[in-house]
């Protein structure tokens, strides 16, 4: 299943700050054109691996390659294949957002006709024309960081890597940013993305990794991660108290914890399983007025992995 | 190109980029420049008539001390522009910008040398207008053409080796509170040396500080230049092997700040 070379590769990675291990042995391998997704709480040590990956900081054992290029041995050739969009937008706030694009173009050393052509193709891409003469101090959270993102598309890299491009960000620039990571995917691009959004994972990644406390704990295919975690169920509210009990005992049902007129069902969420618990209904006469079907997100994963719920749910709860 | 031509390309790049951010935050420039123009003011107009008859030249007064005093504003012009440099340095590093610049294939020392180049150049500028302020109130330089070549070039010697020093300090900063404070005592050493009145007129132990430190050399050869006298060898000396030191000193930290982030 090798067919194409792997852009981004890494062997036993690690890392530790003194005595405090920061990443204890990751291994990652993201074939070309594609998107991969590191997933984890907050000092999982996703950024860690990021900036080794992207030749900040020297891993402390382990071996790394971008574009076949070894991140130790041959930086600059690292980097010369990467974009990258950390976690704080790094745009210069004394210069305007098209000399900003200017001086990535000649960092680049593009010259300045492509430079020129460049910059005004992304400033139209990210929808930036009209902030072009401001300086990033007078922008939203989204234009800076489709700015920044624009930043690190001038040197056409073949390998982006996003450092939670979305944090922060309101629900309409996150959809921006997402529609942007498909379009760069769609022209062969590689990206690496870290997130501790599930839906994001979920919504964008074809290969997701959790890290947690600096190892991967799982990882696969948004479905395959969901396969990991059983307790997909169907959900029923009934019309009436008295037929509870019949739903329990037709359906092999259990009450809810919260709901005195709910019933759950265990179900893979397949059509077969959804007739059977039909036509058992329609067979005891149980009028329901509601029904849901749940199967496993990338929620219940996080929490059967890590044992911490996410941190949506933790912020919703502290809020 | 060859890594020579990018080097100088990415060089030319970041000075740019120190340009444009001078324009843009012109106020920092202003305060750096009116630093040794009050100082130049202050002390003719308010202590140059007693310090001036105490010099004991022919003259005396406000005009003598005026000509004694100007060489060292002009140094006092270059230390104000690089306190600036080291507060800009540090902000840079605070910005997520250097991290990218860290992630692309460039000559990572351009960055520095950015700030470097046009951190001389300010330094120009300080010394221009203190300069200027000091011949619309009096002082009459008395230098050949061949006189103020070798002065532009001293000064340039010294402002490169002191912004390099504070490019250092800026580097090392924590902070840029931290990097405001560090080369506070640069602003010290003209006082400790020649700028305000002779060595020869402190104690013993003073003059002897005095005499070696960097700024009585530096201030002594920029003294006989500007008005056509010989340049003591010593002093000479002193000023390129200070101004070199200070040079590879700022650089070391700086590469090694700069690489170790």
């Amino acid at each position: 299943m090798t067919s194409k070379p792997a852009a981004i590769e890494a062997r036993n990675l690690t890392k530790s700050y003194g005595e405090k291990p920061v990443l204890g042995g990751v291994d990652i391998s993201v074939p070309e054109g594609t998107i991969f997704s590191l997933l984890g709480p907050n000092g999982a040590g996703k950024t860690t691996t990021v900036n080794i990956l992207t030749t900040l900081i020297p891993a402390s054992g382990g071996d790394a390659f971008v574009h076949g290029n070894h991140v130790a041995g041959d930086a600059d050739a690292v980097r010369r294949s990467i974009g990258v969009t950390g976690q704080f937008a790094a745009v210069d706030g004394l210069l305007t957002g098209r000399e900003n694009l200017h001086l990535m173009g000649r960092l680049h050393h593009l010259g300045k006709r492509e430079t020129k052509r460049r910059t005004e193709d992304l400033l139209e891409r990210f929808d930036l024309v009209d902030a072009a003469k401001r300086t990033p101090a007078t922008y939203s959270g989204g234009m800076k960081r489709r700015l920044d993102i624009a930043m690190c598309l001038m040197g056409d890299p073949k390998v982006i890597f996003l450092d939670e491009p979305t944090t922060g960000l309101d629900p309409s620039g996150r959809r921006v940013v997402w529609s942007i990571v498909r379009e760069l995917v769609k022209s062969g691009t590689t990206i690496f993305l870290t997130t501790q959004y599930l839906e994001e994972a979920d919504e964008l990644a074809d290969k997701i990794a959790v890290l947690n406390g600096g190892t991967i704990v799982a990882e696969g295919t948004p479905e395959e991660l969901k396969r990991l975690v059983p307790g997909g169920h169907v959900k029923l509210r009934l019309h009436r108290p008295d037929q509870v009990e019949r739903a329990v005992q037709s359906l092999a049902a259990v009450v809810s914890d919260t709901d005195p007129l709910g019933v759950q069902v265990a179900s893979d969420g397949s059509i077969h399983s959804l007739r059977r618990i039909l036509d058992a209904i329609d067979r005891e006469g149980i009028e329901v007025d509601e029904l849901t079907v749940h199967t496993p997100d990338l929620d219940d994963v996080f929490l059967t992995l890590t044992g911490h719920t996410t941190n949506i749910e933790t912020a919703a709860a502290a809020a | 190109m060859s890594t020579l031509a990018y080097s100088l390309s990415d060089t030319s790049t970041m000075l740019r980029r120190q340009f444009k951010h001078m324009l843009r935050y012109p106020s920092l420039t202003v305060m750096l420049v009116g630093m040794p123009v009050v100082f130049l003011l202050l002390f003719v107009y308010v202590f140059g008539g007693t310090i001036g008859d105490g010099l004991g030249g022919p003259t005396g007064g406000r005009e003598a001390y005026l000509t004694y005093l100007t060489p060292g504003m002009m140094l006092m012009a270059i230390v104000a522009a690089v306190q600036g440099t080291a507060i800009s340095v540090a902000m840079d590093m605070t910005e997520g910008i250097i991290d990218r610049f860290r992630t692309m294939s460039i000559a990572r020392v351009s960055v520095l040398t950015g700030h470097v180049i046009a951190s001389v150049v300010q330094s120009f500028l300080c010394i221009a207008v203190t300069l200027g302020v000091a011949i619309a109130i009096g002082f009459r330089p008395d230098a050949d053409p061949l006189g103020w070549l070798g002065l532009a070039g001293v000064l340039v010697l010294i402002s490169f080796g002191l912004t390099w020093l504070t490019v250092g300090l800026g580097m090392a900063a924590k902070t840029v509170e931290e990097a405001s404070n560090t080369p506070m005592p640069l602003m010290l050493l003209p006082f400790f040396g020649s700028a305000f009145v002779p060595t020869e007129s402190m104690p013993t132990v003073i003059q002897y500080f005095a005499d070696y430190q960097p700024f009585t050399p530096f201030i002594e050869v920029v003294r006989a230049l500007l008005f056509g006298n010989a340049v003591g060898g010593t002093d000479l000396i002193l000023t390129i092997a200070w101004s070199l030191a200070f040079a590879l000193l700022g650089y070391v930290v700086s590469k090694k700040k700069f690489n170790k982030r």
